[in-house]
C-alpha cells in the first residue's frame, strides 16, 4: 500500500515543533523518542507501519485546540487516533505526520435520563459508555465488536455498526452533537441534546468523515432503555441459499429481531472447536435474536421457528434461559478470534442487498477455488454488512498480496450487485485505492469539495478514504503553500 | 417553469439556467426564505425504481409522489419508518408531496423518537449540483461507510446544495395494531414528565405528543405503542400502570381513531387554518416547558415527548426574541411574505458554524443559483 512520501522540510524541522508542542503540553504527552512513537505506528491493520513525526496526547478540547493551531502553522499533517482499533488503517501516521491521541479524554461530561442522553469524551471506550448508565438500565446502542477497546471518536470517525444495527441503527443514527477542532484550532460545536440540526446537518457528513474534517473532542449519544430481555434461536441449514432465503422472508414476514448473524460451515467448525460452542454439523448456521418481555420474546420465536422450518432446517434451537443463550451467542462471538487461532486472516466489510446473498456466496466459493486461499463467511445477514474472512499466510512469500487481490475482487463483487466496499470498517488506506470501482471521478470530487470547505491545507488525515493520485494535486498544493 | 423529465434533462436544465432557480417538488411545502426565479419542478421525475421487501429497501426518483411510495409499501405490509408529516394543512397548499422534497426538508413525524428522522432513513441519493454534474452518494443498502457521508447533508439542505433527481430509503414492517395511552389535564410541566417517564422505559414507545388545548378544551398526553397485537396490549398495560402517579388513563385501540388521531399530531393539525404565524421549536425534551412558558401562549404542540414544540405566535412576532439564548432551533414555518422576508426563517448559525456552510453552498452552487437565500 503506497503512502505519500515524508516531507523532508517536516521531518528536518521535527526538534522546533516538538518544542512547540512542549510549549502546550506537559512533557509526558509529547511523545518525540524515536523508541517511543513506535507505539503508534499502526493499527489494527499491522500490515502496514509507520512511526509518526510524534504523538501527543492532550487531556483537553482546549489542548487539543493549541496542538492542531502550531500544526497548522508549521504544516504538518495530523492524524487522529482513538483506540487504534481500525480495520482499515484509519490511524496508520507517515514519517511527517503527528498522531494526536485522544486516549486521556475519557470522562462522562453529563448523563441525562429525563431527555436520554450522555455525553463523553471522545476517548471514551464504547463499551464503557453503556457502562456509565448501566445502574439506571440504560445502554448505548451501536456495539461494535471491539467495543471493549474501541473509543467513541473512532466510532464516529468511521460510523461504526455492530450486529444490533437492524433494529438500533448506527453511530450516526445515535450521535446527537459534537464538540470538533478544526485544523486551525477553531472550536465547534455541531448538534446538541435536540434532535435534527437547525441549518445544514453538518454532524451527518463528520459523522464517517474518517478523521478528515475536524477531531471530535465530546460527543452527545443518544442513550436507550435496555429491553426486558432478549433471547436468540439457533437455525441450521445444509445449504447457504435457503438461509439467505429464510433471511429474507423473516424479515418480510414483520418480525424485526435486533440481529441475524450468518456463519457458513468452515466458520461453525472453526469456532465450534475453539469455543465448545456446540455447533450442529452443517453448511449454515443462523442465530436471530429478539427483544422484550418474555411472552413477547416466545411470540416472535415462534413467529421465526414457523417461518425457519418451511426452509428445512437441520437444527431449531431455541434458547430457554441466558445460560442456553450464552451458549449460542458463545461461537460468533469468538469467530475472530477462533479464525485468529488457525490462520492469518484478513477480514472483509461489504454490503451487499439482503436478495443477492446467496449470488454473493457462491462467487466468493469460485473465487476462493480459484485464488486457492480458503474464505469463512461471519456476518449480519440482516442488513447485508458481509465480513468474508480470507485465509492466508503471513510468512509465505507473496500470500498477502494475493490475499488482498482476492479481496479486492469480493469487494468489486459487493459492489457489481448494488452494495459497498465498507458497511462499518471504514476506508482507510485499506480500500482506498478501490474508491473509482464505486465511486465516479464527480462523485468523489464533490466529497473532496467538502474535506477543502473543513480543511483548505489538506492536513488532516490526508492520505486516507481516497485514491493518493485523486488528492495529489490538493496535498501538494497544501504543501507548497508551507 | 422548468419540468425535466430526466436526470439528463435535469442537468442540462440547471447547466444552461442564466438566472436563479426555485426548485420545487410538489409545492406543497413552501419553506424558507422567500426565493426568485424560474420554477424548476422535479415532478416529471417520477416512479419508483426498485422495491425489495425482503431487503427493507426502495429506490424511488424525486418527483415520485409520497402517496405512490406509501401505496406501494401498504401493499407489502411496510411503511416508512419516519412517518412523514404532510404540510398541506398547516400551508393551506394543494399540489401533490413528493418524496424528493421530503428527503430535501428531512420532513419527519412523531415517530421521529423512535425510528428516527428521516435522514436517517435516506441511505442513498443521486443529485444534480449547481454547475449540472450529476453526482451519487451512498446507494441502496442500509450499513454504507464509503466515503463521505453526503445523503445526511443533502436531507435538510431544501435544494440548496443540489437537486435531487432520486432518493432510496430503508423501511420498516408495518404493524399489527396501535395503542394509545391517553392522560387528560396534565400540565406541560407534568405532560412532559409522563413522556419522559414513558420514552424511558422499556415498552418501546413510537408516538409521545401533549397538547395543552385540545380538542375538547382540555390538556392531553397521548403515548402511542404499536406491534403485534399481543405484545402491544401488554405494553400498554405495563405503561398505564408505570404511569399512575399522572393519574387516569384510557386506552384507545380502534385503529380508526388512533390513526386518525396521529395524523392529527404529524400534520399538525391543530393550526389548521388558524390565522397566526407558526414556528417549529427543537429542544431538548425537560426544556420544553420553560420555553412554551417564555412564548408565552398556550397554543402549543409538544410532539417528540417534548422536544418538537409547534407554537402559534401573534402574526409577526419575533419568537427568538422571546426566547434569548437557548439550546435547540426555531423555524419559522407560517408566516406572511412581509415577516418572511424580515425575519430569519432558519436559525442563525454560529459565525464559525455559518462559514462551513456558506463554503459548501459555493462549491456545491458556485453561481448560487439554486433556492438561492432559501436557508438564510
Amino acid at each position: 500500500m503506497e503512502m505519500p512520501k515524508p516531507s523532508a522540510d517536516i521531518l528536518a524541522k521535527k526538534d522546533h515543533v516538538v518544542s512547540r508542542l512542549l510549549e502546550v503540553l506537559p512533557k509526558d504527552a509529547v511523545i518525540h523518542a524515536e523508541e517511543e512513537t513506535r507505539a503508534y505506528e499502526c493499527d489494527a491493520l499491522t500490515a502496514y507501519k509507520c512511526p509518526p513525526l510524534a504523538a501527543v496526547l492532550p487531556a483537553s478540547t482546549d489542548e487539543v485546540s493549541a496542538v492542531l493551531r502550531i500544526c497548522f502553522e508549521e504544516g504538518v499533517p495530523v492524524v487522529p487516533r482513538g483506540s487504534g482499533t481500525s480495520l482499515a488503517g484509519g490511524a496508520l501516521p507517515t514519517a511527517d505526520s503527528v498522531i494526536l491521541g485522544v486516549a486521556k479524554l475519557n470522562e462522562v461530561l453529563e448523563t441525562n435520563y429525563d431527555d436520554r442522553y450522555i455525553r463523553v469524551q471522545s476517548g471514551r471506550t464504547n463499551l464503557s459508555v453503556s457502562g456509565a448508565v448501566e445502574e439506571e438500565e440504560f445502554f448505548y446502542a451501536p456495539d461494535p465488536s471491539s467495543q471493549l477497546a474501541c473509543a467513541i471518536s473512532g466510532n464516529v470517525a468511521m460510523n461504526s455498526g455492530g450486529a444490533h444495527c437492524l433494529k438500533y441503527g448506527v453511530t450516526t443514527n445515535n450521535l446527537l452533537g459534537v464538540t470538533m477542532v478544526l485544523m486551525d484550532g477553531t472550536i465547534v460545536e455541531l448538534g446538541g441534546a435536540h434532535l435534527d440540526a437547525g441549518g445544514l446537518d453538518l454532524l451527518g457528513v463528520v459523522c464517517g468523515s474518517e478523521g478528515q474534517l475536524g477531531v471530535v473532542t465530546e460527543a452527545t449519544l443518544r442513550i436507550l432503555r435496555k429491553p426486558e430481555g432478549a433471547r436468540p434461536v439457533l437455525i441450521g441449514f445444509n445449504d447457504n441459499e435457503i438461509a439467505g432465503a429464510c433471511v429474507a422472508e423473516i424479515i418480510k414476514e414483520g418480525v424485526l429481531p435486533v440481529a441475524i448473524e450468518f456463519m457458513d460451515r468452515l466458520c461453525i467448525e472453526t469456532t465450534d472447536k475453539f469455543a465448545n460452542a456446540g455447533y450442529p454439523d452443517c453448511e449454515a448456521l443462523l442465530i436471530v435474536e429478539v427483544e422484550g418481555s418474555d411472552a413477547e420474546i416466545d411470540f416472535q420465536l415462534g413467529k421465526i421457528m414457523e417461518i425457519a422450518r418451511k426452509y428445512d432446517p437441520v437444527e431449531l434451537r431455541e434458547s430457554k434461559s441466558a445460560s442456553e443463550s450464552a451458549a449460542i451467542w458463545k461461537g460468533r462471538k469468538s469467530a475472530f478470534g477462533a479464525i485468529g487461532q488457525i490462520s492469518d486472516y484478513m477480514c472483509l466489510d461489504g454490503t451487499i442487498p439482503v436478495s443477492s446473498l446467496p449470488f454473493v456466496l457462491k462467487r466468493i466459493a469460485e473465487l476462493s477455488e480459484q485464488y486457492g486461499l480458503e474464505v469463512g463467511n461471519v456476518f449480519h445477514a440482516g442488513d447485508g454488512n458481509m465480513h468474508p474472512l480470507i485465509l492466508y499466510n503471513a510468512n509465505k512469500p507473496g500470500d498477502l498480496e494475493l490475499c488482498e487481490a482476492m479481496g479486492a475482487d469480493i469487494l468489486r463483487l459487493c459492489v457489481e450487485v448494488g452494495g459497498c466496499l465498507t458497511g462499518e470498517h471504514g476506508v482507510g488506506i485499506e480500500k482506498r485505492d478501490l474508491m473509482f470501482s464505486q465511486f465516479d471521478p464527480q462523485d468523489m470530487e464533490v466529497q473532496l469539495l467538502v474535506k477543502d470547505v473543513f480543511d483548505p491545507r489538506w492536513l488532516l488525515n490526508p492520505a486516507k478514504v481516497f485514491p493518493l493520485s485523486v488528492t495529489e494535486n490538493r496535498r501538494a498544493l497544501a504543501m507548497a503553500a508551507e | 417553469m422548468l419540468a425535466p423529465t430526466t436526470e439528463t434533462e435535469l442537468s442540462e436544465a440547471i447547466k444552461s439556467a442564466e438566472g436563479t432557480l426555485r426548485v420545487r417538488g410538489g409545492g406543497t411545502r413552501p419553506v424558507g426564505n422567500l426565493v426568485t426565479g424560474e420554477v424548476l419542478s422535479t415532478s416529471g421525475l417520477s416512479g419508483i425504481e426498485l422495491y425489495e421487501p425482503g431487503a427493507l429497501t426502495i429506490v424511488a426518483k424525486a418527483g415520485t409522489p409520497v402517496s405512490e411510495i406509501e401505496a406501494a409499501l401498504a401493499a407489502e405490509n411496510q411503511r416508512l419508518p419516519f412517518e412523514p408529516m404532510d404540510h398541506r394543512a398547516i400551508l393551506g397548499t394543494k399540489g401533490t408531496p413528493t418524496i424528493g422534497a421530503v428527503a430535501a426538508g428531512n420532513i419527519s413525524g412523531p415517530r421521529r423518537i423512535q425510528a428516527g428522522a428521516c435522514r436517517d432513513s435516506l441511505i442513498g441519493v443521486r443529485f444534480v449540483d449547481g454547475n449540472g454534474t450529476a453526482i451519487k452518494n451512498g446507494g441502496r443498502v442500509m450499513k454504507n461507510v464509503t466515503g463521505y457521508d453526503l445523503v445526511k447533508l443533502m436531507s435538510g439542505a431544501y435544494g440548496t446544495l443540489g437537486v435531487l433527481s432520486e432518493v432510496s430509503f430503508k423501511v420498516l414492517p408495518g404493524v399489527e395494531a396501535c395503542s394509545v395511552l391517553l392522560i387528560e389535564d396534565l400540565s406541560v410541566e407534568d405532560g412532559v414528565r409522563a413522556m419522559s417517564m414513558a420514552l424511558g422505559s422499556p415498552y418501546e414507545v413510537s408516538g409521545a405528543a401533549h397538547v395543552p388545548v385540545g380538542l375538547d378544551g382540555k390538556p392531553i398526553t397521548m403515548i402511542r405503542i404499536e406491534g403485534f397485537a399481543a405484545s402491544v396490549a401488554y405494553r400498554a398495560d405495563e405503561l398505564r400502570s408505570a404511569l399512575s402517579e399522572f393519574g387516569a388513563s384510557t386506552i384507545e385501540s380502534d385503529p380508526e381513531k388512533t390513526s386518525a388521531g396521529w395524523k392529527w399530531v404529524r400534520d399538525v393539525e391543530k393550526f389548521a387554518g388558524t390565522s397566526g404565524d407558526l414556528w417549529r421549536i427543537s429542544v431538548k425534551p425537560s426544556d420544553a416547558p420553560g420555553i412554551v412558558a417564555a412564548l408565552g401562549t398556550d397554543q402549543v404542540l409538544l410532539d417528540w415527548g417534548g422536544g418538537l414544540i409547534w407554537a402559534e405566535m401573534p402574526v409577526g412576532t419575533d419568537a427568538r426574541a422571546k426566547l434569548g439564548a437557548f439550546s435547540g432551533h426555531a423555524t419559522l414555518i407560517r408566516a406572511l411574505e412581509a415577516t418572511r422576508s424580515e425575519l430569519d426563517v432558519f436559525q442563525p448559525e454560529l459565525p464559525s458554524l455559518a462559514a462551513i456552510s456558506k463554503g459548501l453552498r459555493d462549491r456545491f452552487d458556485p453561481r448560487g443559483i439554486l433556492n438561492t437565500g432559501l436557508m438564510g
